[in-house]
């Protein structure tokens, strides 16, 4: 009896509410908090622990690296994988160890195991040095040597030294890529131009004398601007490999590392806290600035961002007028009827059909159909090397524009149908035509709506993956969409994107182990980046609202 | 006595608005709008039956009747309103100067030019005052900023509302009181100056202040308009109106002198209906 007045006060119901809410709150701050202490974990500058560690063997050998992660294993386990224990804990706790040294080694990582370890230590002057090549190094400075020759200097002077000489190297790493990057990238920009000028002068069968002259003449030039370039390459080549500098492991081995080699050196037990907090910053800025290194397990995801967020940009610019014009067809001037119904809900089935579908049609359609007459039409001189007719980043926004083409519609048939009669008739008995009364009025109180749609829009492409491998995405471009020259935007280039990164590095990479902290940091960052893309049109879509309040009341 | 009538009247001189009885006939009038034969049909439904009338210029016509008495529906046939309808068939003719204008060759939104409405409900776009007035001569293509803000500034002052508003050109005009909305919509009808001006129950949802500052706008505009008002209230109709035409159930009954049709009504009907027998 209790009971059922209980149940009929609609407690129940609100405890209900209460714990669906609470779910879903926890569910996602628990997706959030998850993929933050993975993620930002990362990029601390932990000490290194120096240790002497007897293996299943017996064998005894030093050890020194990073502790990546600890967890209880159970005794079974580990006696059957022939390990030798003495004691009788149920559980045992096994360590993650990154040793680095991958060129010395072999792997990164090792599993040790808590009763195999004995003096445990923090060496003061043990030294991590992030190189281009192999991973990071882990050891200490043994001297530092010029053209082949060690340096005499004294133990406090040897430091001062390796720093400046680190800064030099550096310097001169810059400007070499800079040399790289544009100088040389200008030059092969030129002449690629020339080579396709002369291929559409063949195919106009207009290559006369004087057109050949010409053109070789231009090349010349370009040729010679390249020889010199190329020789101050080979200069600064030269100036960089000056010096190195000799390392020795935790097991005294000697390794030789030449400057032009590193990234950057710290000594991460000596720092202070303020110092360990200067690096973590400076680290996160790193990932997020810097372009990725040894097969995108290393190094930033500035490319990735870069690509996911100019994907969606030119997705909202080509889904946006698609959708509203094809809403407003709909609601405004098409005759309601079957036909409409029909269309309505072939459009609302759209967004129900798995997102690879999309990446297939893309393929057929755009690239090979569409993007292979263009090139015949327009770009001939460049093939058979494609220009539009290959994966690119216009054709993923394209595809995804259609993806979230259902989205838009819905949400900007859903706007006008909102907009008083009242407001109409009053444009029409002004005398606006239908559609100067769609065009400066309707449309412009309906943009809350379609801001909503193109909100919803934003968050489902800056996901979406599976269909962008087969039409633009890639695991390494080697120039972004977007940049000094000339026409600028590149929309035939192929980019990289945040969720393809996270797939790679997750699953496709050489150093599965190095690389899943960067897969939780990746994600944290497409979140962000979802986040941001969301915040801002919301941003839009308020100011909006309030200038278009008309509807509340 | 003079004291009280001028508070409650806000110093409208109500009887001093008013002819003397049976002055005027609608034979002696100039002819701005004339209807022949008018049927109109929603789907299956004949709404209007056999209307024939005309329009006086430069006067306040008013329609009275029940509700849905097709008062309304009569007067959203002359700037074609009803167009607008799913369904609705129109037979018959309405001739503008006469000039047909449901004749295929008129263009509507010129029509509509021509022939303004105000609606029961104010309906301000959400845009500034300035371009709420703006609105119709934008739609024109006048862009000059001179000459809208001549325009501007002669419709609200037509409006009455000018002295109000002129310090808050550009606040939003939903930010602004009914009453004042709606003196605004009357405002943009005016600013592109049409030949007709078609109210629809323009004081319906005003409190009534505003009311009465409508009733005294209207009888200022009649100068240079025609209007034509549709109304539920007999004694608004009588307050500002040269004719009235009174409808009943689709049909009109009489159309007169407002005087005349108030005071010695030639029909039956007319007689039960104003007396407030029925409706």
């Amino acid at each position: 009896m209790k009971l059922q007045v209980w149940f009929k006060s609609g407690n129940p119901w609100v405890w209900l509410n209460a714990a669906a809410v609470s779910a879903s709150l926890i569910m996602v701050f628990g997706l959030l908090g998850l993929i933050m202490v993975k993620g930002l974990g990362f990029f601390w500058p932990s000490d290194l622990q120096k240790m002497d560690y007897t293996d299943k063997h017996g064998q005894q050998i030093r050890l020194m690296g990073e502790i990546w992660g600890e967890e209880d294993v159970p005794r079974a386990i580990l006696l059957e994988n022939d390990y030798k224990l003495t004691g009788d804990d149920e559980f045992i706790t096994r360590y993650t160890l990154k040793t680095g040294n991958r060129d010395v080694y072999g792997v990164d990582f090792r599993l040790i195991i808590q009763p195999g370890i004995k003096n445990m230590s923090k060496p003061e002057d043990a030294l991590v040095v992030v190189r281009r090549e192999w991973g990071n190094f882990y050891g200490f400075l043994v001297s530092i040597k010029e053209n082949g020759v060690v340096l005499n200097l004294s133990e406090d002077a040897l430091w001062a030294e390796f720093e400046q000489r680190k800064e030099r190297a550096l310097d001169l790493h810059d400007k070499i890529v800079e040399i790289q990057k544009s100088d040389i990238g200008d030059v092969n920009h030129e002449i690629e131009k020339l080579r396709l000028q002369t291929r559409r002068y063949e195919l106009d069968n207009d290559l006369t004398v004087e057109h050949q002259a010409e053109l070789d003449a231009i090349r010349k030039i370009f040729d010679l601007r390249y020889a010199e370039i190329q020789k101050r390459l080979n200069d600064l080549n030269q100036k960089i490999i000056r010096d190195s500098f000799m390392v020795r492991t935790a097991q005294d081995q000697l390794r030789e590392i030449s400057f032009d080699k590193v990234v950057k050196v710290y000594q991460p037990n000596q720092m202070s806290l303020p110092s360990k907090l200067v690096s973590y910053f400076a680290n996160i800025w790193e990932f997020v600035s810097d372009e990725p290194r040894e097969a995108n397990t290393e190094g930033g995801v500035f490319p990735a961002i870069f690509g996911t967020v100019m994907m969606v940009i030119i997705m909202a610019i080509m889904v946006t007028p698609l959708g509203v014009i094809a809403a407003v067809y709909l609601r405004e001037y098409a005759k309601q009827g079957p036909l409409t119904r029909t269309i309505r809900i072939a459009v609302n089935n759209l967004a129900g059909v798995p997102s690879i579908v999309y990446g297939v049609f893309g393929l057929g359609f755009f690239v090979y159909f569409l993007g292979g007459n263009i090139d015949r039409l327009f770009f001939s001189e460049g093939l058979p090397a494609p220009t539009f007719g290959t994966p690119g980043i216009m054709w993923s926004s394209l595809t995804l524009a259609i993806l979230t083409l259902p989205v838009v519609i819905v949400a900007t048939e859903e706007g006008l149908s909102r907009i008083p009669k009242s407001i109409r008739e009053g444009s029409l008995a002004l005398g606006a035509t239908k559609f100067e009364t769609l065009w400066r009025t309707i449309i412009p109180m309906s943009s809350p709506a379609i801001m909503t749609g193109l909100i919803l829009a934003v968050a489902r492409a800056a996901g979406e993956v599976a269909p962008l491998m087969l039409v633009g995405v890639v695991k390494l471009a080697p120039s972004l969409p977007l940049d000094g020259t000339a026409p600028f935007i590149h929309l035939d280039r192929k980019f990289m994107h945040l969720g393809f990164h996270i797939y790679d590095v997750g699953f496709q990479s050489p150093n599965v182990e190095a690389a899943r902290p960067l897969v939780y940091a990746t994600s944290l960052l497409l979140v962000l980046v979802i986040v941001a893309l969301n915040m801002v049109a919301i941003y839009i879509r308020n100011r909006l609202r309030e200038k278009y309040r008309a509807l509340e009341s | 006595m003079t004291e009280t009538s001028e508070t409650r009247t806000h110093g409208i001189d109500f009887d001093a608005l008013k002819r003397p009885f049976g002055a005027s006939d609608l034979s002696s009038e100039e002819i701005a709008l004339e209807v022949k034969n008018l049927d109109l049909h929603y789907g299956s439904s004949q709404a209007l039956y056999d209307i024939n009338m005309v329009i006086p210029k430069n006067r306040v016509t008013a329609f009275i009747g029940p509700s849905g008495c097709g008062k309304s529906t009569l007067l959203r046939c002359f700037n074609r309103m009803n167009d607008l309808v799913d369904g609705c068939q129109i037979k018959g003719e309405i001739k503008l100067h006469d000039e047909d204008i449901y004749n295929k060759q008129v263009n509507v939104a010129n029509l509509r030019r021509r022939i303004g409405m105000v609606f029961q409900k104010p309906n301000p776009f959400p845009k500034s005052i300035y371009e709420n007035v703006a609105y119709g001569l934008r739609i024109q293509g006048v862009n000059d900023k001179r000459k809208l803000d001549e325009a501007v500034e002669k419709a609200l002052r037509s409006a009455a509302l000018w002295d109000e508003m002129k310090d808050r050109l550009n606040d939003n005009a939903l930010g602004i009181s009914g009453g004042q909305q709606q003196r605004l919509v009357i405002a943009r009808a005016i600013a592109i100056e049409p030949e007709v001006m078609l109210l629809d129950e323009p004081a319906s949802a005003l409190d009534p202040i505003s009311t009465l500052k409508i009733e005294e706008l209207i009888y200022e505009l009649k100068q240079n308009y025609t209007i034509i008002i549709v109304t539920h209230n007999m004694q608004q109709a009588a307050r500002v109106s040269d004719y009235t035409a009174f409808m009943y159930m689709g049909k009109l009954i009489e159309h007169a002198d407002t005087n005349k049709l108030f005071t010695n009504p030639s029909e039956k009907q007319t007689e039960d209906y104003i007396t407030g027998r029925y409706g």
